[in-house]
């Protein structure tokens, strides 16, 4: 399980994203749907990128998913992570379709392959930053 | 659309000595490459009418390109400084190009440099480049530059069988290449064997899947093609040169194992009338391995997919079918950052030339450049000629 050292940046969020990060706050993944079409969208946006539609809603999503694609990696990309090596960066296709980058965490990093299910969990960085990262998903 | 087959030609161009170069600047860097590429051209700098510049990591001026000039004491009527690297730098000579030929200017200097590894520590610049993520949806998760292209990677491995034996050969051949060239930075022969058994940095990437750290500094001289034939060198005619643009976070790309290379190599391809056959020399990106073996099967060079087989047998090297990187690419002969593509030019411009010497490809009479930058987001394909045609 990867840990939280304090030298990681705290993700800041805006205007924009404060709904995502209020849910992961609550260990909850939400995203966004279009109230006109139905497509779901994740970063969070203004509008619907299909049809341009304002009329954006924040739905929870089931937090399953599978790994579209991983690497295991080596070398941290700076000393806050040096504990957490190897890790796994991994990207996850939602259930309900988009696509997101995530660890993979609570496993072994050489079970981790493309294809496999993943579920949602949160690990809390700090009392307002909780981080989306995923696990194998129980069967 | 109006073509600009044709139009233009590179009349000037040199490198600056590269690799570990510590006693230049940043900015000497860059006015010594321009120098160079003036002398090159045989003309004088009062004779530059037009000035681009990537801006400098180490040495960043807010208004860059106007910093050169006013160091070099030249007076451009066109002036224009890009912030970011990678196929933006080669897209910039299709908005020099487009100026030339609509009259914004006549004569364009484009110089580009940066010295990552002696101004910053090659711990530091690969610190200061992890910055390349999203801050709220990629950083948080520590991917590291390699590891992006990495998830590309082993999503082709997945898709297609590519193996990590394949990209080796890609980091081979480079090598082989640069064995030849005085000026690049890393010189000895490596194998197949070396690269897998480098040290993994992200899976599937090892350390010589990776690209240098280095100093150095290029610059191009670009005119009209009316012009171009008063100049001491043949012309280097731009025959065709497309873009493509998909993202900017790998997190959101449309699809990690097909580029916007494809776009970009089909418009350069039209622009030109010219095929992937008619290719004699290619100067492709090769930031990382797999890179060059997702060009190879965007830009039409073999099917999608069969990228991984393509390199194998020497097929890259000098005298086998499509000759690649034959300066070492960013592997090893150099990659200070953002002017990392415009050795790529440098050396398509030396091989039309035939002055590449031992590392010649014979009869060289059409080069491809490629350069994507971003995570495989921004995509620039050009085609250069020593004919019209």
């Amino acid at each position: 399980m990867m840990t939280a050292p304090l030298e990681k940046a705290l993700p800041v969020p805006t205007g924009e994203t404060q709904p995502f990060w209020e849910g992961c706050q609550n260990h909850e993944l939400r995203i966004q749907q279009c109230s006109a079409c139905g497509q779901y969208q994740f970063y969070p946006r203004l509008y619907c990128t299909a049809c341009m539609s304002e009329q954006v809603e924040w739905v929870q999503a089931s937090g399953r998913g599978t790994v579209l694609s991983f690497t295991v990696v080596y070398r941290p990309v700076t000393k806050a992570f040096t504990e957490d090596v190897p890790y796994v960066v991994a990207l996850v296709t939602l259930e309900e379709g988009p696509q997101l980058m995530s660890n993979i965490v609570e496993c072994d990093p050489e079970q981790v392959a493309i294809g496999m299910p993943v579920e949602s969990v949160f690990e809390d960085w700090s009392e307002d930053i909780a981080v989306l990262k995923f696990r194998p998903a129980l069967a | 659309m109006e073509s600009l087959r044709g139009k233009v030609a590179i009349v000037g161009a040199a490198d600056t000595e590269v690799g570990v170069v510590p006693h230049l600047s940043a900015t000497q860097l860059y006015v010594k490459a321009a120098k160079s590429a003036l002398e090159d051209a045989g003309i004088t700098k009062d004779e530059v009418d037009g000035l681009i510049t990537c801006n400098s990591f180490v040495e960043p001026y807010m208004y860059h390109a106007e910093m050169i000039a006013e160091y070099m004491q030249i007076f451009p009527r066109y002036c224009l400084n890009v912030a970011t690297g990678g196929g933006t730098t080669l897209a910039i000579l299709h908005h020099a190009a487009a100026a030339i030929t609509s009259g914004m200017c006549h004569t364009v200097l484009v110089t580009m440099a940066d010295n990552m590894l002696s101004g910053l520590s090659r711990d530091r610049a690969i610190e200061a480049m992890s910055t390349a993520g999203h801050a709220q949806f990629e950083r948080p998760y520590g991917p590291p530059i390699p590891a992006f292209y990495a998830l590309i990677a082993q999503a082709h491995m997945h898709a297609y069988g590519t193996t990590s034996e394949q990209l080796a050969a890609v980091a081979v051949a480079c090598r082989r290449h640069a064995s030849m060239n005085p000026a690049a930075q890393m010189r000895d022969p490596i194998t197949v064997d070396d690269v897998v058994n480098s040290k993994m940095i992200a899976s599937p990437l090892h350390l010589l899947d990776c690209s240098l750290v280095s100093d150095g500094g290029a610059a191009l001289i670009l005119t009209s093609a009316e012009r171009a034939r008063d100049f001491p060198h043949p012309p280097v005619y731009m025959l065709g040169v497309g873009e493509g643009h998909s993202h900017e976070h790998i997190s959101q790309a449309r699809n990690l194992t097909t580029s916007a290379a494809k776009e970009a190599g089909e418009r350069a391809y039209a622009m030109a009338g010219l095929g992937p056959t008619d290719i004699d020399v290619a100067e492709l990106y090769d930031c990382f391995t797999p890179v060059v073996v997702i060009e190879l099967e965007d830009l039409g060079f073999c099917p999608k997919g069969e990228g991984g087989r393509f390199v194998e047998g020497g097929r890259i090297e000098l005298g086998g079918e499509l000759p690649v990187n034959t300066h070492g690419g960013l592997m090893s002969h150099c990659h200070p950052g953002h002017p990392g593509s415009m050795f790529s030019v440098t050396e398509a411009v030396f091989q039309l030339r035939g002055a590449c010497g031992p590392r010649q490809v014979k009869d060289a009479n059409i080069a491809f450049v490629h350069a994507q930058g971003g995570i495989m987001s921004t995509h620039c394909s050009m085609i250069l000629g020593k004919e019209v045609g």
